[in-house]
């Protein structure tokens, strides 16, 4: 029995083991591999691994161009994250409503996640496309101007006030119909019984909402703030195909700019650094989840 | 070595491709040979042998009356039929082979040629040069690997990873000047001074050109044309309408602008999308505030750049930011000369590629020097570069001999809307070109040359960064002296002083 048990052990045990040496390996060298790097003195094209400490590091700080990428990036998750909750909380809520073809208004709110960040950067760029006085507006603006509301008409992404705000929209569009169907599945899993108690206890229909339904909803609104932040904070593609860094840097993003300092300027060792950052940031989000969930786990 | 062999009978002659130094003729054997001795006889060298051998087996592969030579020591039969190169491809040849490679005998293989030219008149260009190659080497199967996007900046970053990796494309273009330093070329790159005296172009190519060829005292690649970066481009239509001469200073051009602004026209076109738009102008403004001398001297540390010529030049700028479309940072370099097309722009400042594109469209524009670098070439040449770990040395020798040649040169630049880089084009062949390349050709024989930044020639590109970086927060913050500050610093950084 107890041998038995114990070749079991070993046999599951040498089951995931590939593919956690692949995992060590591919994944957890490579990012010891980059914060080596990031301490390195590789500053052009042929590596050259001398220990230069934290140069690197302050070089980053002093460069104006990441500090304007770290800001943006902040801008950016406030907007890409809190409008896609928003709104998708909104739209699942109106179809929760049991309104008449559900199924199409479902399918029509959820298709822009299928398309990738690149189809959607090029789509947004020509829709928030600011045209000028000469050449005539052209898309959202013109869209604007038909509807006599010209005074709303903005340079979007040339404009360096809004312009990493732009780039905000157009993600918010793609990733709200996904926090939709996240929450629309939660309000279904809420029972009718629940709201009608309350209902009977006086509660008018948005006191419902307020202290019913979000309260039981908050581990989907967790999920999607995970999931959607570590997407925000990995944005590149979005950025690529819409904007470029734009105007004084207004659309730029710490993954671009780590790109291109990588391998346009040559120096490995700066953009090493901003990886390690970035990965740092990623973790200020991943490692209260995770301790949250092992926690559940271990509860259950 | 016996000078046995006399009975050879010379067969038909190539005709039309003499001269190319790449060329050769078919050769019937009278009498069975070695090699070596056909070699010795017809070329004046024994040791040219393994040419022969690859240059018939070449030729083999694709025509089967060519004799397949399958040992460098066979006798050859009579009657076969032989391919005999010319002696400048037979020695570049025996400069490139590695005598351990036996394959490369044999012939055939590919060739990947690795640029960032998709655009209209720059990809027909390239064709053209594959149109000679495939001509000289029918064997030779080309891959032509391109990564779009305006001055190479996103190939550039595909291309690192792959040199690093020793995975290179076969060959790749490269900007002539510091730009070669961000490759680490001692390291990756096949220095080219044997082809460059075995093809002679140490003596065609123009002295400047040559000078800005040569890093760590090598040559690294071989120049297909020259661009000019400081052209100012301009509606004739709306100029004629108003009755406006081009602007020969800074004065009149902002006179001008005043004026065309006051009319409801962009006096002034400018792109940014691509980041490196405005920076281009910039290099042409500091072209013209500072002497062809100083300007050099701003890549070398002779000149300060707290120099008063580069504050005068942001000023400048700024000034011109005031007359600019207000939606440059949506467009791209050819996206924006729409507003010229249109007649709702008037002026561009751009380098002559933008040329192909106003000729591709129809659209009649006039061009003058940028306004205070009369007398002036702000340059820039594209060459092809020869990987170290290439995995077809030899078909890239061949291409870079297509490249150097005045065939590839004439049948390139006519299509890509550049002028050859070397110097003995005839009167006949020059007249074939367009009158703003013909005008561009005389300027390149008379101005001062000076290096451009943004594309590639005067700075290495972690410095073409730091630049472009600088200028790019220009446009929003408009601060000169904090701008000065940033270039001084970059300058400090890229030079260690």
């Amino acid at each position: 029995m107890w041998l038995k048990r114990r070749r079991e052990q070993l046999l599951s045990i040498l089951l995931v083991l590939p593919s956690l040496l692949a995992l060590f390996a591919f994944v957890y060298g490579f990012i010891g591999w980059t914060g080596y790097v990031s301490f390195s003195n590789w500053n052009r094209l042929v590596p050259d691994y001398t220990f230069v400490g934290w140069t690197n590091y302050e070089r980053l700080f002093q460069n104006p161009r990441f500090l304007i990428t770290l800001r943006n990036l902040g801008v950016f998750t406030g907007v890409f994250v809190g409008g896609s909750i928003v709104l998708g909380f909104l739209l699942a809520v109106l179809l929760d409503r049991r309104i008449r073809a559900e199924g199409f208004f479902r399918t029509v709110y959820l298709y822009p996640l299928a398309l990738s960040f690149i189809v959607t950067g090029v789509v947004w760029r020509w829709l928030l496309n600011p045209g000028s006085p000469q050449m005539g507006s052209a898309g959202v603006n013109q869209l604007l101007e038909m509807l006599g509301l010209g005074f709303l008409k903005s340079g979007w992404y040339t404009d360096p006030r809004v312009g990493i705000i732009s780039v905000a929209v157009a993600a918010v569009w793609q990733m709200s119909g996904y926090v939709m169907a996240m929450y629309l599945a939660g309000l279904r899993g809420i029972p009718e019984e629940l709201r009608e108690a309350a209902r009977v206890d006086g509660a008018s229909e948005l006191g419902i909402y307020r202290f019913v339904v979000l309260p039981l909803l908050r581990p989907i609104t967790f999920g999607a703030l995970i999931v959607l932040g570590h997407i925000s904070l990995k944005v590149y593609d979005l950025v690529v195909a819409m904007t470029g860094p734009g105007p004084g840097f207004s659309c730029d993003v710490p993954a671009y700019f780590m790109w291109e300092i990588t391998f346009r300027a040559n120096r490995f060792g700066q953009g090493a650094g901003v990886a390690v950052i970035l990965l740092l940031i990623v973790s200020l989000l991943i490692v209260p989840y995770l301790r949250l969930s092992l926690r559940r786990e271990v509860e259950v | 070595m016996r000078r046995t062999v006399i009975g050879v009978l010379v067969g038909l002659v190539v005709v039309g491709l003499l001269g190319l130094g790449q060329a050769g003729t078919p050769l019937v054997l009278t009498h069975a040979s070695s090699l070596q001795n056909v070699a010795l006889t017809i070329l004046g060298d024994a040791a040219l042998a393994p040419a022969i051998m690859r240059a018939t087996n070449s030729k083999a592969l694709v025509d089967a009356t060519f004799y397949r030579i399958s040992r460098l020591d066979e006798v050859i039969p009579a009657g076969a039929k032989l391919f005999i190169p010319e002696k400048t491809w037979a020695q570049a040849f025996l400069a490139v082979w590695d005598p351990t490679r036996v394959e490369e005998l044999f012939g055939g293989g590919k060739l990947v040629v690795a640029s960032w030219w998709t655009a209209g008149g720059e990809a027909e260009g390239l064709e053209a040069l594959f149109r000679l190659y495939r001509e000289l080497h029918p064997d030779v199967v080309i891959v032509n690997a391109t990564v779009a996007g305006g001055a190479g900046f996103v190939f550039k970053a595909v291309l690192k990873p792959r040199l690093i990796a020793g995975d290179p494309p076969d060959t790749f273009q490269l900007h002539a000047g510091l730009e070669v330093e961000g490759y680490s070329p001692e390291v990756y790159l096949r220095p080219l001074d044997d082809l460059y005296a075995i093809f002679g172009w140490d003596k065609v190519f123009p002295p400047d050109l040559l000078e800005l060829m040569l890093y760590k005292g090598h040559y690294w690649g071989v120049p297909v044309n020259i661009h000019r970066s400081n052209v100012l481009w301009y509606s004739k239509e709306i100029f004629a309408r108003y009755d406006l001469k081009p602007p020969a200073n800074w004065e009149e051009f902002f006179q001008i602008c005043e004026f065309l602004k006051g009319q409801g026209i962009v006096p002034i076109t400018l792109a940014n999308a691509g980041g490196w738009e405005a920076p281009h102008l910039f290099e042409t403004i500091l072209a013209s505030t500072l002497t062809p001398e100083e300007y050099r001297g701003l890549w070398t540390g002779a000149t300060p750049w707290t120099h008063p010529g580069v504050t005068r030049a942001l000023e400048i700028f700024k000034k011109i930011l005031d007359y600019v479309n207000v939606d440059y940072a949506a467009h791209t370099w050819d996206t924006v000369l729409e507003y010229i097309a249109a007649g709702r722009g008037a002026m561009n400042i751009m380098g002559d590629w933008a040329m192909g594109w106003f000729m591709a469209k129809g659209v009649d524009v006039g061009w003058a020097p940028v306004p205070g670098t009369q007398g002036v070439f702000v340059a820039l040449s594209d060459t092809f570069a020869f990987p170290k770990r290439a995995a077809n040395p030899i078909n890239v020798m061949g291409w870079l001999a297509v490249c150097g040649s005045k065939e590839g040169q004439i049948a390139f630049n006519m299509l890509k809307g550049s002028i050859p880089a070397r110097t003995d084009i005839t009167p006949e062949e020059k007249a074939q070109f367009s009158p703003y390349l013909q005008s561009c050709m005389e300027d390149w024989a008379r101005d001062a040359i000076v290096p451009s930044v943004m594309h590639g020639a005067a700075a290495p590109e972690s410095w073409v960064v730091d630049f472009k970086d600088a200028i790019n927060l220009f446009l929003v913050t408009r601060d000169v002296a904090g701008t000065q500050a940033a270039l001084v610093a970059a300058a400090k950084a890229a030079l260690g002083k």
